[in-house]
């Protein structure tokens, strides 16, 4: 039996942050999530805390494999992100990542839609604080822009489970399928979040934009409790399959043009995100397992990743790559673990990604979907190119930048090697992530045939990428911003809106102009009659007018005397 | 772990030749592991795969190819200077 509800701990724990100090603040921040982590290795499965509020049946805790599986790996991303952060003496950014990663691990347990959504909504606002927190004009921006996009995510979600509820009685958080309005805005809200194709601009757009330590916190939450949120509600969701595809691919062709190095992780978060998504589409045991190994090895690889490249940040001030290179000179140890996460990401036999990802790709084998397939395929080969030639060889090898920084700290070189010692296990032993997925595992990620292609596809990618460049093809490094779905509404929109200013207030100008300037007409003939040189303002004599009677009397007279 | 003066120090990749033998032994490895192929029996999930000797090989080398070259046009189509959205008045 648990005391508290998973992820509360953090939450609550998180408002005492800013009355410790030093290696008692840091060594404090540590015991949260290893006593969550603790006493969820002691929980029994099924329903917690049961409660009725307003006649609505929650259940805040639910407690079953999938659920436990997300809540160790957030637990674990955690604990790796607090250490990488030791260094840090903002209790703003301490705060706000441990309620953040708290309000995520709440969110895998939720049991209903409700206690989804105050979840949901918590882990937008106290993230948005980590990107605030790098205190530039753009993060702030960024960060506005995250937060509308976010809330509008938690919002959709309200009011399909209000919709949910009037059809079905029932706020529960299992199956819902699209089936009906209410169900279809919670597919929405999670696409959100899961940074579907076209409403993923959040996505790149904030996360570079974070501090050092914050990115490292938001690659591990937000997405992959969407993705969590995806494989309870949707699985076997056809669509999923196509749009988890479209995003395998399309994200490549930007990572491979993009110069700000945190920017290309985010892409290939998407892509990763876009595998997880096939698999809960395809709905299979087989893919759903898939699914929940792929963001537990996912979660580690790219944790890595970003913290490699934060380090490289924090000691040279920069992470575009047209001013980096040539850094494993000073850097090694950094090196050596961004190989390491590049090479998971990669699926590279015996790294983690090998044994997480085939299990979605021979899923989508198994249903006979050949384009999907193929589709996979390609973003399986071409991750090299945001996460083995984008990061680690530009940053590290490439033309040497003349850099010479010091090795990341010691916190640092501790949070990196635990995530990439943890890659490796899992590469190696595969049994063990396999014994605790959603479902019974019937799967051999080592035959024979499948490190031999698999090594094929990659080594044939490394040598399309070492003949671009021997040919001078492969485009350098340019400092630019590449055009996203998001210029719709950070260029189109409010350059429409402005047009639309523009001819609102000439419209405006003109009826006015029209307005004044017939009541200048009216107000000239106005004085034209009854100025006082009006005709009908005259004044005239006594005597003229007597003139004028006796006239009238005299005609009056005639007429008069004619008709006798 | 701060060290000083390592300009004047060579590194082992410094050398080009070096660099060329890391592109040799990639080759190399290419070559060897499309032979691979002959010398176990294949667990084929698509047909394709029987019909092309190192059908995984081929397909990564062209859609590669195929990414960076788009890629390179795109960037005809959606590359604006880095200040574009003119708010990096800050960094």
């Amino acid at each position: 039996m648990i005391e508290l509800p998973p992820g509360i701990i953090l939450i609550l724990g998180a408002f005492l942050v800013p009355f410790l100090r030093g290696n008692v603040r840091n060594a404090y921040m540590l015991a949260l999530p290893l006593i969550g982590i603790w006493s969820l290795m002691t929980v029994t499965e099924g329903a917690h805390f049961a409660i009725g509020i307003f006649g609505y049946a929650l259940s805040p805790v639910r407690i079953d494999s999938l659920s436990l599986l997300f809540g160790y790996i957030f637990h674990i991303a955690a604990i790796i992100s607090i250490i990488y952060a030791f260094h840090i003496k903002d209790a703003v950014q301490q705060m706000a990542g441990l309620i953040y990663a708290g309000s995520a691990i709440g969110g895998a347990f939720a049991g209903d839609l409700i206690s989804l959504f105050v979840y949901w909504e918590g882990t937008a606002i106290a993230s948005v604080f980590l990107i605030w927190s790098s205190k530039t004009e753009n993060s702030y921006r960024a960060g506005m822009r995250y937060l509308i996009i976010q809330v509008g995510s938690g919002v959709l979600l309200l009011a399909g489970a209000i919709i949910h509820f009037k059809q079905t009685g029932s706020i529960a958080f299992d199956k819902l399928g699209l089936t009906g309005l209410g169900p279809t805005l919670i597919f929405i809200a999670f696409g959100i979040k899961a940074a579907f194709p076209l409403l993923h601009n959040w996505l790149t757009d904030s996360y570079p934009e974070a501090t050092i330590t914050g990115t490292v916190f938001l690659s591990a939450f937000t997405t992959k409790l969407a993705i969590y949120a995806l494989a309870r509600g949707f699985p076997g969701t056809e669509m999923l399959i196509w749009i988890g595809a479209l995003m395998t691919a399309f994200p490549i062709f930007y990572a491979v043009i993009e110069n700000d190095l945190r920017k290309v992780l985010a892409y290939s978060i998407n892509v990763q995100l876009g595998f997880m998504v096939v698999g809960v589409g395809i709905g299979t045991e087989l893919a759903l397992n898939g699914t929940a190994a792929h963001a537990f090895a996912h979660i580690l690889y790219k944790g890595l990743l970003f913290m490699c490249m934060g380090a490289v940040l924090f000691r040279t001030n920069t992470i575009k790559g047209s001013e980096l290179g040539g850094l494993y000179k000073t850097m090694p140890l950094t090196t050596v673990f961004c190989i390491i996460g590049a090479l998971s990401s990669a699926a590279f036999p015996l790294f983690s990604g090998f044994i997480s990802k085939s299990l979605i790709i021979s899923a989508s084998a198994h249903e006979g979907h050949w384009i999907v397939w193929a589709t996979l395929l390609f973003a399986s080969a071409a991750v090299l190119y945001h996460s083995g030639i984008k990061i680690p060889y530009f940053a590290f090898f490439a033309h040497d930048s003349g850099k010479r920084p010091e090795e990341a700290p010691k916190n640092m070189l501790i949070a990196m090697g635990t995530a990439a010692f943890l890659c490796v296990a899992i590469g190696v032993f595969p049994g063990w992530l396999y014994e605790i997925l959603p479902y019974n595992v019937d799967y051999v990620p080592y035959t024979t045939t499948h490190v031999v292609t698999q090594i094929q596809l990659l080594v044939f990618s490394a040598l399309a990428f070492g003949w671009l460049t021997r040919t001078g093809l492969f485009p350098p490094h340019l400092k630019s911003t590449n055009l996203d779905f998001d210029w719709f509404y950070r260029r189109l929109t409010p350059k429409i809106i402005k047009q639309i200013t523009i001819i609102l207030v000439m419209l405006d100008g003109t009826v006015r102009k029209i307005f004044i300037n017939s009541l200048n007409k009216l107000i000239t003939s106005m004085f034209q009659h009854h100025g006082p040189e009006g005709l009908l303002a005259r004044t005239s004599s006594v005597g003229g007018s007597v003139a004028v009677v006796v006239a009238l009397l005299a005609i009056l007279i005639i007429i008069f005397c004619t008709n006798l | 772990m701060a060290r000083k003066n390592t300009d004047s120090k060579k590194y082992w990749l410094d050398n080009k030749k070096n660099v060329d033998k890391i592109w040799y032994s990639l080759v190399g490895i290419c070559v060897i592991s499309v032979l691979a192929d002959f010398f176990y029996h294949k667990h084929v999930t698509h047909p394709i795969e029987d019909l092309i000797v190192g059908m995984y090989a081929w397909y990564s080398f062209i859609v590669c190819v195929f990414l960076v070259l788009s890629a390179k046009l795109l960037r005809k189509i959606l590359m604006r200077s880095e200040n574009y959205y003119n708010e990096t008045n800050d960094d």
